[in-house]
């Protein structure tokens, strides 16, 4: 056999009380893409943390290419050539693409930079083929491109190992592929992956091995030939269950409910969209086409030009005449945009409808509890604590606290950026099954997902985005995904040839 | 208990453990410490600054800074004291409270409106209300010895000193505020995480002014105590206050970055400053050793909940 990049033995962490990992026995063989699944808080990210040396482990050893290892600290990993690609993207909001990429790895004299970061980079994106604009802002780029920057930055620390969590979850299928390409290219060069995803589709395709964490433990690590998808599921849940598809589409024709007129600003170009009550719309389009821009707009998180007319009404362009005409915004940075951190899970769920909770501004404990209760049960969200600390919940976990913050109450109109963002197959569904409830309850629901197949299962209708202009409406159930791309690219194509 | 619930008690009861081995140190050492007297005293001198320590830990949870508090006290000061002379007295413990919520708004609109940093707007303002005070006063003291103004410092009801009653009965309707109402929530969730919280439907923009006007309040409540105490008016009154504020919010656990802390940790930072310079007067101590001791033991609280936080 192969030599081992990597040997846990007995890998034990513990936050305070609670056992996160438990014995975890995992051998990565060099030159292999080791895959890494599990549900939702399965331990996955803190077992990659413990490898990239940000979490001490309790007890248990660690082991890389042979030798055991003591003191083990990011810079240390990094010295024996172990990067991580954090889950939670970890990058300096203000600096640009290239200094985030480079960072700690700046070429100097006696201190003073050379500040060549954007050539250097210009190399990495050649040799990847992942391409950004150097020079822009971290902090204006879509979460996708920020997912890209972390990519880009393990490469070029031109690590051994290279532990990727999570790294496709808002990325569209052609930067998957990318980055599957990219994996095999550094599996050729002799460099091992270890391949965080929920995808196992993804994770049967490109992966040698596969191992399965469940409540802090392993379950199993077999070679991905020969096992399927069946199999992965029973041992992530440690029961047999089978997968349901997405839930029927009811075809409710309502009244109209969201009508939108020649809306501009902030790249957004929108001639006319409407929604009617009940009707799940789609927006697909290619990273950086304008997307969750287009919702911004509407919502009035942007500053934008144009008439929005809801059930009837004219709406300012404020964020806050849209959450009182009943629109909400699940946004795609949940770190960012979504959760309040410092603040309990049961406080983040109510906050958009805390006059919901109070009598004459005094809360309503009994019930905010009651109602936190009910919706944490409803996603399985876990620790199923009511007053559970949200900032130490796995990143799926958040998700979905996120998602039973915006659905709670009934919306007239809930746009969703992503909403199944690194959750696990069974929050998944339970997701998926909670927006075509809301559809049928009579709420017009607008979905945004880099996962075509997403919003070919669960929209009525659909539109194709170039650019921040809707340029094609499809019938979700007439076109094919590959279809789909096809055409996505044709636009973009179009649009480089006339201007 | 376990190692781990150990730590986490550490953390955060830290002001309140150094609170309580102060005591002990200070009961041994002498016996005019520990008596209701002494006590009381201690506490009346320091409910101004209770006062307004209690308001700036909803500014600071709220994500910002007040500097210019020690100057609003000023403003209340002599216009208290101006007003309780010319017009009328009890008119002049009414106004001062009153002029100083206003003066908060006027920080939080300049906060708002602006969109600068709270740190920076009331370094400004700081500076034009304490210029507000010194014409108002024309440069002089203003002496009010007049009984219908000094009973609120210098009186008692129950046995009590009237300052202690204003400052518990303060800290508990902000404690209130804080714990039990929309409008903390609002103010914790502002302050963790701004965007989220517009995007939550919140006018984040009322909450700051609000929370501005009720640190603004509460300097003009401090003022009229210490003013009607000392019979007078003048517009170096409350200089260095704001400072020893948020020293005190700080010292009692408060998070500096926002979205998190307690009234009552603020209470306790006050108090065990308190404590130190009162140990340092029974004590007859050089006071020479006062800068060096309080620098010491605010870093011993500091040090105390650091080790609570190690392990996480
Ligand atoms: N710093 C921490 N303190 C306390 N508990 C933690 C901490 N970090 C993680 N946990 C807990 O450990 C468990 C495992 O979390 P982890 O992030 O490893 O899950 P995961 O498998 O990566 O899940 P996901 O698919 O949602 O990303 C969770 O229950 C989480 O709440
Ligand atoms: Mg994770």
């Amino acid at each position: 056999m192969t030599q081992a990049a990597l040997t846990a033995q007995g890998i034990t962490v513990r936050f305070g009380d609670v056992e996160v990992l438990s014995g975890i026995d995992v051998e990565i063989a060099a030159g292999s893409i080791h895959g890494l699944i599990g549900e939702n808080g399965a331990g996955k990210s803190t077992l990659g943390k413990v490898l990239g040396g940000y979490y001490q482990a309790s007890s248990g050893s660690l082991a890389v290419f042979g030798q055991g290892v003591g003191r083990w600290d990011p810079p240390t990993a990094l010295a024996h050539g172990v990067a991580i690609m954090h889950q939670e993207l970890q990058l300096v909001p203000h600096l640009t693409v290239a200094e985030n990429v480079f960072m700690g790895l700046e070429e100097h004299r006696w201190g003073v930079l050379y500040r060549n970061e954007a050539e250097r980079l210009e190399e990495v994106m050649q040799s990847s083929g992942l391409r950004l604009d150097p020079h822009a802002l971290t902090v204006e780029l879509p979460i996708a491109d920020q997912q890209k920057i972390e990519i880009l930055r393990a490469l070029a620390r031109e690590a051994q190992v290279i532990i990727m969590d999570e790294p496709t979850s808002s990325l569209s299928s052609e930067e998957i592929e990318q980055l599957h390409r990219i994996m095999a290219q550094l599996r050729e060069e002799g460099r091992t992956v270890i391949y965080v995803s929920h995808f196992l589709d993804h994770v049967l395709e490109v992966c040698d091995r596969i191992t399965v964490l469940r409540d802090g433990r392993h379950v199993m690590t077999e070679s991905s030939t020969g096992l399927g998808r069946q199999d992965l599921v029973s041992a992530m849940l440690g029961m047999q269950r089978t997968e349901t598809l997405y839930p029927p589409k009811r075809k409710a024709v309502s009244e109209l409910a969201l009508s939108v007129r020649n809306l501009k600003g902030n790249g957004v170009d929108v001639e006319a969209l409407d929604i009617r009550a009940g009707e799940i719309m789609g927006l697909i389009g290619l990273v950086g086409s304008g997307r969750s821009e287009i919702a911004r707009a509407i919502i009035g998180a942007d500053r934008a030009t144009g008439d929005i007319a809801f059930l009837g009404r004219r709406l300012d362009h404020t964020i806050r005449a849209a959450t009182e005409a009943g629109i909400v915004m699940v946004p795609e940075d949940r770190r960012r945009q979504g959760l309040v951190m410092s603040m309990p899970v049961r406080a983040n769920i109510i906050l958009p409808h805390l006059r919901r909770f109070a009598r004459f501004g005094v809360m309503a404990t009994r019930r905010e509890r009651r109602r936190a209760r009910e919706l944490i049960d409803r996603f399985s969200v876990r620790p199923a604590i009511i007053d559970g600390d949200v900032s130490r919940y796995s990143g799926g976990n958040q998700q979905k606290v996120l998602l039973a913050k915006w659905l709670e109450g009934d919306p007239k109109l809930v746009i969703l950026d992503e909403p199944s963002r690194g959750v696990d197959v069974g929050a998944r569904e339970t997701i998926h099954a909670a927006i075509c409830e809301l559809a049928a309850s009579g709420s017009a629901v607008l979905l945004i997902s880099s996962e075509i197949e997403e919003v070919l299962g669960l929209a009525h209708r659909a539109w194709l985005v170039d650019r921040g202009r809707l340029v094609q409406e499809i019938d979700p159930d007439a076109v094919s995904e590959s279809e789909i791309l096809a055409a996505l690219f044709r636009h973009q194509g179009l649009e480089g040839v006339s201007t | 208990m376990t190692r781990a619930q150990v730590l986490r008690f550490l953390q955060t009861y830290a002001v309140l453990i150094l609170i309580v081995a102060l005591m002990v140190a200070l009961t041994i050492l002498s016996d005019s410490f520990l008596t209701l007297r002494n006590l009381l005293n201690i506490l009346n001198q320091n409910a101004p600054l209770a006062i307004m320590a209690s308001a700036m830990t909803l500014v600071i949870i709220v994500g910002g800074f007040d500097l210019s508090v020690g100057a609003i006290f000023a403003v209340g000061s002599v216009t208290s004291a101006w007003i309780a002379l010319h017009v009328d007295p009890y008119l002049g413990l009414l106004l001062a409270p009153l002029i100083g919520l206003v003066l908060g708004v006027v920080n939080g609109m300049v906060i708002t409106r602006l969109n600068v940093h709270s740190f920076l707007a009331t370094i400004a303002t700081s500076l034009i209300f304490k210029g507000v005070a010194i014409v108002i006063s024309d440069g002089r003291l203003i002496s009010v010895r007049i009984d219908s103004y000094i009973w609120l410092g210098r009186g008692k009801f129950l046995g009590v000193f009237n300052s202690i009653w204003i400052m518990v009965t303060f800290a508990l309707i902000l404690t209130f505020l804080l714990t039990r109402t929309t409008f903390g929530r609002r103010i914790f969730s502002v302050g963790g995480n701004e965007e989220a919280a517009i995007l939550s439907g919140i006018r984040t923009h009322r909450i700051k002014i609000a929370t501005f006007a009720l640190a603004g309040l509460a300097a003009g409540l401090a003022s009229i105590i210490t003013t009607s105490r000392v019979a007078l008016g003048q517009a170096s009154a409350g200089q260095g206050m704001e400072l020893q504020a948020i020293a005190a919010v700080i010292l009692g656990g408060t998070s500096i970055y926002g979205g998190q802390g307690a009234v009552w940790r603020s209470l306790a930072g006050v108090f065990l400053l308190a404590l130190i310079n009162n140990g340092f007067n029974i004590l007859n101590a050089d006071p020479f050793f006062r800068d060096l001791t309080t620098g010491l033991v605010i870093l011993a609280a500091i040090g105390v909940s650091a080790i609570g936080q190690a392990r996480r």
